[in-house]
């Protein structure tokens, strides 16, 4: 399910939006899905405090929305753009790449829950399409 | 079994008892049949639904959405009983309805989401995890009369 010029228009511009609250929308997205799918906490056993309110899961939370900043203005290269962190997580990290799934849902609820107004189903659709080529790109160089 | 804390249940009681169902409803089914296009195919004699303003503004998916949100009622009803609550229904919807069970995630999915987008940082990490909890085991047992 490629990007149309549509769904690429609609992400930049909830994007932009969002910007200024890319930190805060990071750290909800990934605490929350250390709550709600407690599988995913595997990943992190070495941070010791899982809990959303937590320095570390505030930062990584960050780091990864920063990362799809990235993501969005490289729209148009996904592959290219992701490469080296596909690489990080294949080789790396070795995230079962179903987590990456898990982590979009979050960030979906939580940008609904920031943006009502502007998370209309039209840009559900554009920015939950994104998030799966993104997941794409980033399973790239598993196997 | 499914075990329920006491935390839990109150959770899923309040939100159910703060719910606008003639609203939370129709928003949770058009936006499954707009972000997910190919759930229209259960939808093919409910009128014009070619776009998202036409699903949005559609009657009888509006009355629908509302229909299926209250079906939830007997689950919160009967939190320690759902598998059996819903024997029924599931064989409705394998048989008579002939819907792909995997579709009933991806309406749980955008009713989370509409909930959210509702009840902003009130729908706090632990009633996401609760209610996405209860909707799993609904959506199991809705799928447990296929064969």
């Amino acid at each position: 399910m490629s990007l149309s010029d549509k769904d690429k228009a609609a992400v930049k511009a909830l994007w932009a939006k969002a910007e200024g609250k890319s930190s805060e929308i990071g750290a909800e997205a990934l605490g929350r899905m250390l709550v709600s799918y407690p599988q995913t906490k595997t990943y992190f056993s070495h941070w010791g405090d899982l809990r959303p309110q937590s320095a570390k899961v505030k930062k990584h939370g960050a780091t990864v929305m920063a990362a799809l900043g990235k993501a969005v203005k490289g729209i148009d290269d996904l592959t290219g753009t992701l490469s080296a962190l596909s690489e990080l997580h294949a080789f790396k990290l070795r995230v079962d790449p179903a987590n990456f799934k898990i982590l979009g849902h979050n960030i979906i609820l939580v940008l609904a829950m920031f943006f009502p107004a502007d998370f209309t189903p039209d840009v559900h659709v554009s920015v939950e399409k994104f998030l799966q080529n993104v997941a794409w790109a980033l399973s790239e160089k598993y196997r | 079994m499914v075990e329920w804390t006491e935390q839990e249940r109150s959770i899923i009681t309040s939100i159910f008892s703060n719910l606008d169902y003639e609203d939370v409803g129709p928003k949770a089914l058009s936006r499954c049949l707009i972000v997910y296009p190919w759930t229209q195919r259960y939808f093919a004699s409910f009128g014009n639904l070619y776009n998202a303003d036409a699903i949005k503004t559609n009657p009888n998916i509006q009355a629908h959405g509302t229909r299926v949100l209250h079906g939830l009622d007997r689950a919160v009803k009967n939190m320690d009983n759902i598998k059996s609550t819903y024997a029924e229904l599931s064989v409705l919807h394998s048989e008579k309805l002939h819907v792909d069970p995997d579709n009933f995630k991806l309406l749980a999915d955008c009713l989370t989401i509409v909930i959210a987008a509702k009840m902003g940082s009130g729908f706090t990490p632990e009633m996401q995890a609760t209610f996405q909890k209860f909707l799993a085991v609904v959506v199991s047992a809705l799928g447990r009369q296929y064969h």
